[in-house]
């Protein structure tokens, strides 16, 4: 039947100052089973100074998207197509060279586990002063005093002396503060997170998360956040893409995705997830079955294994097997059913699970 | 730190003490000792009584322990004549005193070991790391399929290759022979070639192997994936942070394959008929000659005490996790 | 030694409400071996310090807290993996602190415990079959039909292809091998398990399959559960009642009404307000949550804070809370069963209030900063 030939339409053409823009990004990697598709046509914007959320359970592609967009991949193992620019700039045709220049530079990231993603063998002071020294061509000692004043500045205490402390000598949320640190150093235009607070306790996560915002308030970044958290994005996020095997399959504001989400899998999500005021009667309605393999993903619209919607798509018998849903630009979500189905659906059947 | 080196040379007297009890008696309740293999065919139980004597088996297993382990640490007297410390007693079979025929022998073998060790360090961890840094391109697959091949091979199975080649058929070298460096520098270089390069082979071949895959198992890390992330070059992320955690394995075989080295290269020695210390392990044991057993013995074991201390001080050195007491 | 063991046909009817496990004093200190030349133990490990709880039967209690504060290593005593250092716990009135091995067998049938990691927690050489109807085999148990047949029923159960019993756990999903978990605890008909973090592992809509099939087992078969996460709304979700602990000790327990809605103990306000939550209501309404925000991480147990253990993070603490430990008990205003642990409790609300309680200096200063 049909199969997609176009790339997903242009989103967000509400974001003038947009300084990120992924269009039809596919990562593939080759592995001992074959190769695996992780992520598959994908689109998204972002906006100076603005958050978006990419939300998704394991082998959504989250990640992968990310450590694309700094040509983290081994290029080994790994055929990437599509487009991201940055600024104006073209980064996977770049050179490792211009692509060493903007790391930590101009974009710069996070990571989840800060105990593995900070060197065991270097002080903390020295791993936040090396990309000040490399991108700002500094003396040694004014990087070492740049690290000091940004261990200050994410509230680590006693910063002068805690800087010559190794990693293991710091707790889990000072780490993951001296990794924060360390990524907003060179005061980056875009900070990737990825789940930068998930082996974190929760009211460390609060202070974490906290400090994330305050210090986009003064930095200015672009934040994309990666969670699998829903809860985590409604706090942080103003936008929301949310992602599954390898496909953008709703994005909108916060407002829009969480308070009227128009796909079954953000549907599924929601319903799956109990929550500090949610209805104890009301049992958890999750999603059946488990997230596809990438090596051999589903059909036509990836989620139908899984969707209890799809007898009520119009149109031929089999559709949401055959044919593959497109993401449109802006609010949009990539479902066979029509707008005003999404949207009873949600207020009939959905929300009232919500309560 | 001074704390641990106490700690652990008290540790290691302990060891020492306790592995020279062990290869005595274990010796002693062998089946056949040196006395009856002295006797001879027409032996006579007076003829034996003498050797035994003479030899100071009479005497207590108790009173010859000590008097051997306290010799070590004050010396002896012999009717031959005085053994100052560290006496290692005489040897049954030459009469000569242990200590001076290891101390004979020790400069081949260290040799052997040292040179072979500077080589297979260098050229082996080397050769690993450019692998793991080229990995996947031909100078990869070149250097892992060599030395595939190579520590597949054997001493005694390369060394006899290469004496064949070198020295019978073509007559470019002479048969591998051992002058003291300070007699002779070129002979002494000349003489050990083919030996230490025979033996560095094999040991390069392994090294490779595990400098590789030690290399590639740390750019595995997330560590090393954060270096990146913060725009580090990948030469500078391979070669202060990989590197280091790279390290921790090979620091550990190394430290092995010398105290074993310095104990005796056993099969170089014979395969290239030096007499090293190895050498000497292996007519201890045939001649039932106890008091060179248990002294290069102790000397071997020696060297493994004191190299693990320093193993632990490097990998303190290396890792600031690991602290030391 | 499967003489005493209750057959589930032989076993008595107990009525839900009755106490079924009684923890009192309950204490593990790990040893903090050290010092030269020998070496000693130079310190403790202060695990869990004195907790009584008790777990009525057919309910579901929740130990909530964040990692050290000792919930894992309650559940491991109670399960006797780990012999407690001092207290007792005392299974149907009869105390199994220091049970011998004989005499655990006849109870250790009706105690099982489901862990987190689905993925090391099943032996990979085993089939499914051959885990489920370990315990059974183990207990020298032959049910009615044979093993095989209640091996079937159990998968049937816990939502698996009863046919799959020959497979190996690997053919298995994170959330399925769950469910192989949740077969093998029920195997044994227990009257109690001990759920260590069950689905924190999981993806969330994975998650929402097990709890759901974890609530089914407990309404329908009646076991009783002592559920250890450190999800706050999971907890909710499945436990009628919570108790919080920080550090070793039980700061405030009460039902899920109190806990949630009326808690006390400033940790517990500061656990709530810390839960990241989606607000659904159309005009956003809900977001009336305090805002509580500490600073720094939980203390080291091997030398915790003297008196009260939250003193050191606390906004509310005195000098009296650095002198007396404050005991578990019901103070005033709380309804029966609410016990708190504080000198100085806070009110039973977790409503905004006028002004947010931020203590980590770092959001001091930025926020300062920002409103300048």
């Amino acid at each position: 039947m049909t199969t997609v030939t176009k790339p997903e339409g242009a989103p967000a053409a509400n974001a003038p100052d947009g300084f990120l823009s992924v269009r039809d990004l596919q990562v593939t990697f080759s592995t001992e089973d074959g190769p695996v598709k992780a992520v598959d046509g994908l689109s998204f914007d972002l906006a100076r100074g603005r958050t978006l959320g990419i939300v998704g359970e394991s082998g959504s592609g989250k990640s992968v998207t990310n450590l694309t967009v700094l040509g983290l991949h081994n290029p080994l193992f790994t055929k990437t197509d599509g487009e991201i620019v940055l600024d104006g700039k073209e980064l996977i045709t770049a050179t490792e060279k211009e692509m060493e220049e903007l790391r930590g530079n101009r974009a710069a990231m996070i990571f989840q586990d800060p105990l593995t993603a900070l060197s065991p063998f270097y002080t903390v002071g020295r791993q936040i002063a090396e990309p000040y020294m490399k991108h700002r061509k500094v003396s040694k000692k004014a990087a070492w005093e740049r690290a000091v004043e940004m261990l200050a500045k994410v509230g680590i205490p006693n910063p002068r002396e805690r800087a010559k402390d190794y990693p293991h000598q710091f707790s889990g949320g000072m780490r993951q503060r001296a990794m924060i640190a360390m990524a907003l150093v060179c005061d980056p235009d875009l900070l990737i997170a990825d789940e930068p607070t998930t082996a974190l306790d929760v009211t460390v996560q609060a202070q974490i998360l906290d400090l994330l915002k305050d210090l986009q308030q003064e930095f200015g970044s672009g934040i994309i956040f990666i969670t699998h958290d829903l809860g985590v994005i409604a706090d942080m996020a103003d936008d929301i893409m949310v992602m599954y095997a390898g496909n953008a399959v709703e994005r909108g504001t916060v407002d829009e995705v969480l308070r009227a989400p128009q796909h079954p899998y953000t549907w599924g999500l929601l319903n799956s997830m109990p929550r500090l005021d949610s209805d104890l009667d009301t049992p958890l309605s999750p999603i059946p079955g488990s997230p596809p393999s990438l090596l051999h993903p589903p059909s036509g619209c990836r989620f139908h294994p899984r969707c209890t919607f799809q007898d009520r798509v119009a149109g031929a018998a089999g559709r949401c097997v055959d044919e593959r849903p497109l993401l449109g630009p802006d609010r949009a979500s990539a479902c066979h059913l029509t707008a005003d189905q999404k949207r009873t659906i949600f207020i009939e059947e959905i929300k009232p699970r919500l309560a | 730190m001074i704390q641990f080196i106490v700690r652990r040379t008290v540790g290691a007297a302990v060891t020492l003490f306790l592995i020279g009890a062990a290869t005595f008696f274990l010796f002693v309740a062998a089946p056949s000792d040196y006395a009856s293999l002295a006797c001879g065919k027409d032996c006579t139980p007076a003829r034996l009584a003498d050797i035994r004597e003479a030899l100071g088996l009479n005497l207590p297993l108790a009173q010859q322990f000590w008097d051997f382990m306290s010799g070590i640490v004050m010396g002896r007297d012999f009717p031959t004549g005085h053994c100052s410390a560290p006496c290692l007693g005489v040897s049954f079979y030459s009469g000569d005193m242990v200590w001076s025929t290891i101390m004979d022998r020790f400069p081949l073998t260290a040799t052997l070991t040292v040179g072979g060790a500077a080589v297979f360090l260098i050229v082996g961890v080397g050769a690993g790391m450019i692998a793991a840094y080229r990995r996947g391109t031909y100078i990869d697959k070149v250097a892992t399929g060599a030395s595939m091949v190579l520590s597949s091979f054997q001493i005694y199975f390369l060394g006899p290759i290469v004496l064949t080649v070198l020295v019978y058929s073509t007559g470019w070298m002479e048969d591998p022979k051992y002058v003291p460096i300070t007699q002779d520098p070129v002979g002494w270089f000349v003489g050990m070639s083919i030996p230490v390069c025979v033996m560095a082979t094999i040991f390069t071949a392994q090294y490779t192997r595990m400098a590789r895959s030690s290399m590639i198992e740390q750019l595995a890390e997330d560590s090393i994936r954060t270096a990146k992330a913060k725009g580090m070059s990948r030469r500078y992320v391979f070669f202060r942070y990989a590197w280091r955690g790279s390290l921790i394995p090979i620091v550990t075989v190394f430290s092995i394959d010398l105290s074993a080295l310095l104990g005796g290269a056993v099969v170089t020695e014979l395969t290239f008929s030096l007499q090293g210390i190895g050498r000497l392990a292996v007519d201890g044991a045939v001649n039932k000659d106890l008091p060179l057993t248990m002294g290069v013995m102790l000397f071997g074991a020696f060297f493994i005490l004191v190299i693990n201390i320093f193993t632990d001080i490097t990998y303190a050195w290396i890792d600031p996790r690991i602290r030391l007491s | 030694m499967t003489e005493d063991t209750v057959l589930p046909a032989q076993r008595e009817q107990v009525t839900v409400g009755e106490p079924l496990l009684e923890v009192s004093g309950l204490t593990k200190y790990f040893p903090v071996k050290g010092g030269f030349p020998i070496k000693r133990t130079v310190g403790h490990v202060q695990a869990v310090d004195g907790i009584d709880l008790t777990v009525r039967v057919g309910e579901s209690f929740g130990l909530v807290g964040e990692s050290g504060c000792g919930k894992s290593t309650t559940g491991r005593l109670i399960t006797r993996l780990l012999e407690p250092t001092s207290g007792s716990i005392a299974y149907r009135g009869k105390d199994i602190s220091r049970a011998t091995r004989r005499q655990l067998a006849p109870i250790r049938s009706e105690i099982q415990m489901i862990f987190q990691d689905p993925y090391s927690s099943l032996n990979p050489r085993q089939t499914v079959g051959k885990i489920i109807s370990g315990p059974m085999e183990i207990n020298g148990i032959t049910p009615e039909g044979g093993r095989e047949k209640r091996v079937r029923e159990l998968l049937e159960i816990v939502g698996l292809n009863p046919e799959h019993f020959n497979r190996f756990p690997h053919e298995f999903s994170g959330g399925q091998r769950q469910r192989i978990g949740v077969a093998r605890a029920l195997a044994l008909e227990p009257k109690l398990i001990v759920a260590d973090e069950p689905v924190s592992a999981l993806d969330v809509s994975i998650q929402a399959q097990v709890v759901n099939l974890l609530q089914k087992v407990q309404k329908e078969l009646g076991i009783a559960f002592l559920f250890i996460a450190h999800d706050l709304a999971v907890v909710r979700h499945f436990s009628q009642r919570v108790a919080v602990m920080y550090l070793g000790k039980i700061i405030e327990v009460g039902d899920r009404e109190a806990i949630y809605n009326r808690p006390r103990h400033p940790y517990t306000h500061a656990l709530l307000s810390a839960v990241p939550e989606v607000n659904l209501t159309d005009d956003g309404e809900s977001a009336g949550r305090e805002r509580i925000r500490l600073a720094g991480d939980v203390p080291s147990p091997i030398s915790p804070p003297s008196g009260c253990r939250f003193r050191t993070r606390c906004w509310k603490a005195q000098d009296k809370c650095a002198t007396e430990e404050p005991p578990l008990v019901r103070i005033s205003g709380n309804q029966e069963g609410h016990l708190t642990a504080c000198h100085f409790p806070e009110e039973p609300t977790t409503e905004a209030r006028d002004e947010d309680i931020v203590l980590d200096p770092a959001l001091v200063a930025l926020e300062e900063g920002a409103g300048e």
